[in-house]
């Protein structure tokens, strides 16, 4: 891990923000992911964000063709993927024109200039070349003639024109990787491993890799020479993960620890999909995974699984939930374990595929007919979707409910360096099927009520194949206990009653609410899901200025935790960043009757820490000062 | 997981099997000698009655879980063929019956019966095609004739109908049969045959709705007409029918089943019904006949063959994944990706 070549002539920096912006047919999100891994492996904190267009290929060289990968690394404890990049690599004229914006000033670009031609710069919408007027006036510029140097590179080693081209993307890995002393060893590596037998790729690959990065140490780019020192990370094992896959893990520990089969019935949509592609890799686990002929068979499966004693499981984004309303509710009614998890993307419709958004919670809460309320639960880092997964089926056992895991598009594909926990150090889940009668029938022979409630007001789980038990369920009102067909209306009454009492007893077993920052402040900034990471970072840099501040995160959206009105109403201004338009806001104004402020946000892009700073400050200003 | 030792199946009767719930069918509908047959049935399946679970949907045949005292669920409109896969992925052992309607099964839920039947899980499906919706108080259906005059479409259907035996062919299901509800014997030959057969089954059962459909059937399955206009397919038989087999079923040069006199063309002209033709196209040509009302009608296997079942290959997958990879080991799991330390 320690060939970082010749670090001695770098200067040290403490982070840096690197933006690979390229075609779409480029392979940036692969260079990104490269570049992350091997700066992960050196020990250094990071925090990513793939950005890429819904189009697999859009037109070669177009604005809309554009994707590019986002990613800090630090020697020191971070949360987000950055503000404003301090590099954009721009892999031609499009990614320049339609990335630029974001770079800090005076911050560097690197061109491969190569793609500067006529044909390109029109596509890009360029009249006359921006390496050629002040288009990039105030910032460095690095012009670099990548594919050219690449073919180089590759001419001996008979690879075809085209093949030797596409290595480019390694050619510009190399030179990052010179620049901040990256190791080169995890790359090289990676190159075997993923392109083995493939010998003429393995070749121009590697060739590139190492033309980039010798052209950063004969170029005289040495006042470009950066080492970042390893972070001080908690002591313990890590390894780099993405939202998705830790999902993915989360669900496999949570039937590892339930001792329970998990039956995953999911339909392709993004960005769900990787988490169906990765549990069903798993089957030596005993996951079962369904690909339905839609969102409604999908979840009708898991819930079928789950009537069967497994953990029924779902994966999905938006409009799948949207489908999945009717059976989700049958669920309720039902009382089984089921969960649904929602990585949610820009709405309505198709809105934005490949965009972030956390527009569905209200969905989540409310989004059946009927009375039919049920758990939510939100994730909020990449790494921290295992938790959370976890927690979703914990409760989906414990309680028999439906439960509602809300990830989103930039936990899913953004990833961070992940502490592992020891194995035997996770929590236990009691699946406590039902196994004997509970009643005794009026002639005095053991009977069975499939709605007979524990002390949690959860039903048993007595599943098919157990002798004795034989119960009818169905979507029909019951009564209370016995479970038979009842159109009473007062047993109507008391079944919506109980069906909301047992989700609310959730919140007894919740820990205590984290107040994180200053707990004495006037303000306190109140989030959800995935705008943990840019929160966190506001937060800190506003205290680093001197400026009191608290932050609440909720994990918990339903129940929400007892203590939280209470913990609110200290606070002269609770102000609440969310990617939607401001639908955490209202839940808590309905709640608490507390004056909550919203800081809403759907472009499709994460907050940055120093945008919410602003916006928070003009949001406070707004309402006036301290009551 | 529990199974029921194979061994100890104990005696049961029709009794065992019957709820104590009050059957609410409309008095003199068809679904109550469906339940009959059912149930007289079960006894004597070598089966357990935990073993056993009735999903159904919506509708008047739907209600038919609650009066079975086995494992059941009256799940929602349509959705019992996509929810009955998941249970019997999760559970093979357990025998799975669905139980629909025409509306429920080939309207809302058209879409998971054709994916449940191409998808060969080992599900027993049984479709009570009345041509009606009744617990809506009919409105028509996807098996209505055109012209049917109900109360959704009071100047005459002009909606095409589905043949629900020409739709499961369709899909390649890989078992498909008729009956109906006048026959308790032949109900309960495909009752059985359906149980039998390793994969998705269709039964299609003509029912009648004596309350907005009567007599739907009249003109094929009353007793006196039953023996000119049922056209009872036998495997490795001549197709023969009539009260003397005077007519029979014979291929044309396009390949489609037309009614013939056996006196007119031989018995050697007669197509010979081969259920287990792995070709659907003549069975499909079978179905074809009864394409209207009124006209001679097969019934019985359509189709039986072998396709590999889709819950136990999804086990053998398992199984084989955890003999070469052994049972999951949850730390090599997390440590999978490349690791580094910190200390
Ligand atoms: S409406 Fe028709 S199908 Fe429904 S119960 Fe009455 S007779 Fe039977």
């Amino acid at each position: 891990m320690t060939d970082v070549a010749d670090s001695s002539t770098a200067r040290e920096l403490s982070q840096v923000i690197i933006r690979f912006a390229g075609d779409s047919g480029d392979g940036m999100q692969l260079t990104g992911d490269r570049f992350t891994n091997a700066s992960a492996l050196f020990g250094n904190d990071l925090a990513t964000l793939p950005d890429f267009p819904a189009e697999i290929r859009a037109p070669a060289g177009t604005l809309a063709g554009v994707s590019a990968f986002q990613v800090q690394i630090s020697d020191h404890d971070i949360t987000t993927p950055g503000d404003a990049p301090n590099v954009l690599v721009a892999m031609n004229p499009a990614a320049l024109k339609s990335d630029l914006g974001r770079l800090e000033p005076g911050g560097t670009v690197i061109v491969n200039e190569d793609t500067f031609e006529d044909r390109n710069l029109a596509k890009a919408g360029y009249d006359t070349s921006p390496l050629d007027d002040d288009t990039l006036g105030g910032y460095t510029v690095i012009r670099v003639p990548m594919t050219s140097l690449t073919m180089e590179a590759c001419k001996d080693l008979g690879v075809k024109t085209r093949d030797a081209e596409r290595s480019k993307n390694f050619f510009a890995l190399g030179l990052i990787s010179w620049m901040y002393t990256r190791p080169l060893e995890p790359t090289l590596d990676w190159i075997d491993k993923k392109f083995a037998g493939k010998e003429l790729v393995i070749g121009a690959n590697k060739a590139a890799f190492k033309a980039g990065h010798a052209y950063g140490e004969t170029a005289e780019l040495g006042e470009h020479h950066f080492m970042i020192r390893p972070a001080a990370l908690e002591p313990g094992t890590y390894t780099n993960i993405n939202g998705n896959t830790a999902l993915a893990w989360g669900l496999i520990a949570a039937g590892h620890q339930a001792k329970v089969p998990l039956f995953l019935g999911s339909y392709p949509i993004t960005p769900a999909s990787d988490i169906l592609h990765e549990l069903s890799k798993h089957k030596n686990f005993g996951v079962r995974t369904l690909q339905a002929e839609d969102e409604i068979a999908a979840v009708g499966a898991a819930l079928g699984a789950s009537y069967g004693g497994h953990i029924g499981l779902t994966t999905t984004s938006g409009p799948g939930v949207a489908l999945k309303g009717e059976t989700i509710g049958l669920a309720v009614s039902l009382e089984l374990p089921l969960v649904i998890i929602d990585i949610q993307r820009g709405g309505p419709s198709t809105g934005l595929p490949t965009k972030t958004e956390a527009s569905d919670l209200m969905l989540a809460m409310y989004g059946r007919h009927g009375e039919a309320p049920l758990p939510v639960i939100a994730a909020y880092s990449p790494a921290q979707c295992f938790e959370a997964a976890l927690e979703a089926v914990r409760i989906a056992i414990t309680y028999r409910t439906p439960v509602v895991l809300l990830s989103d598009g930039y936990l899913a594909n953004g990833s961070e360096p992940w502490r592992l926990p020891d194995v035997a150090s996770l929590p236990t889940i009691e699946a406590n099927y039902a196994t004997e009668p509970n009643q005794v029938n009026e002639d005095g022979e053991p009977s069975f009520w499939p709605y007979q409630r524990d002390e949690n007001l959860a039903r048993p789980w007595a599943i098919p194949g157990t002798p004795g038990l034989m119960h009818r369920v169905g979507g029909i009102e019951k009564q209370d206990g016995t479970g038979n067909i009842s159109y009473d209306p007062a047993n109507h009454q008391h079944m919506t009653d109980i069906r909301q009492a047992r989700i609310d007893k959730i919140a007894e077993s919740l820990p205590p609410l984290d107040v994180a920052g200053d707990a004495d402040a006037d303000l306190c900034l109140l989030g959800w899901g995935s705008t943990w990471g840019a929160i966190t970072g506001a937060v800190n840099r506003m205290r680093a200025g001197g400026q009191k501040v608290a932050q609440i995160h909720l994990t918990h959206l339903n129940p929400l935790p007892t203590e939280l009105g209470d913990l609110l109403r200290r606070f002269d201004h609770v102000v609440v960043p969310e990617m939607n338009m401001g639908q955490l806001t209202r839940i808590i104004r309905a709640e608490y009757l507390v004056d909550a402020i919203s800081i809403p946000k759907v472009m499709g892009q994460p907050f940055t820490a120093g945008e919410l700073i602003e916006r928070i400050a003009a949001a406070t200003a707004a309402s006036g000062g301290p009551r | 997981m529990s199974t029921a030792p194979e061994t100890a199946i104990p005696v049961t009767t029709k009794k065992d099997w019957a709820t104590d719930q009050e059957v609410r069918w409309c008095p003199g509908c068809g679904d109550y000698s469906i339940l009959t047959a059912v149930q007289l049935m079960l006894p004597d399946l070598g089966v357990t009655r935990e073993n056993t679970v009735f999903i159904s949907g919506i509708g008047c045949a739907a209600r038919f879980p609650y009066y079975m005292n086995t494992y059941g669920m009256h799940s929602i409109h349509g959705r019992a063929p996509a929810i009955s896969p998941g249970l019997k992925l999760a559970r093979p052992e357990i025998d799975v019956w669905v139980i629909g309607g025409d509306g429920d099964m080939l309207s809302i839920g058209g879409n998971h019966l054709i994916h449940a039947l191409r998808r060969n899980v080992n599900i027993n499906i049984l479709l009570f095609n009345n041509r009606i919706y009744g617990l809506t108080k009919g409105q028509y259906s996807p098996t209505s004739e055109v012209g049917k005059v109900t109360k959704s479409t009071p100047f005459g259907s002009v909606d095409a109908p589905f043949n629900p035996i020409s739709v499961a062919l369709g899909a390649e299901a890989s078992f498909v049969a008729r009956t109906h509800d006048m026959d308790r014997k032949h109900m309960q030959a495909m009752f059985r045959r359906a149980h039998a057969h390793q994969g998705a089954a269709l039964v299609e059962v003509f029912q009648n709705c004596n309350v907005f459909n009567d007599g739907a059937y009249d003109t094929i399955t009353k007793k006196d007409v039953r023996g000119h206009m049922l056209i009872d397919l036998q495997h490795g038989e001549p197709i023969r029918f009539g009260p003397d087999g005077e007519r029979g079923v014979a291929l044309d040069g396009r390949g489609l089943a037309t009614i013939v006199d056996v006196a007119d063309v031989g018995v050697d002209a007669l197509l010979v019904h081969d259920e287990a033709d792995p070709d659907p196209s003549v069975a499909f040509a079978l179905s074809r006949l009864s394409n209207g009302v009124g006209r001679p009608t097969p019934i019985g296997v359509f189709r039986a063959v072998d396709r590999p079942e889709y819950a136990s290959a999804t086990s053998a997958q398992l199984a084989e994944a955890q003999a070469a990879q052994g049972p999951g080991d949850l730390h090599a799991l997390l440590h999978s990706q490349p690791t580094w330390d910190v200390s």
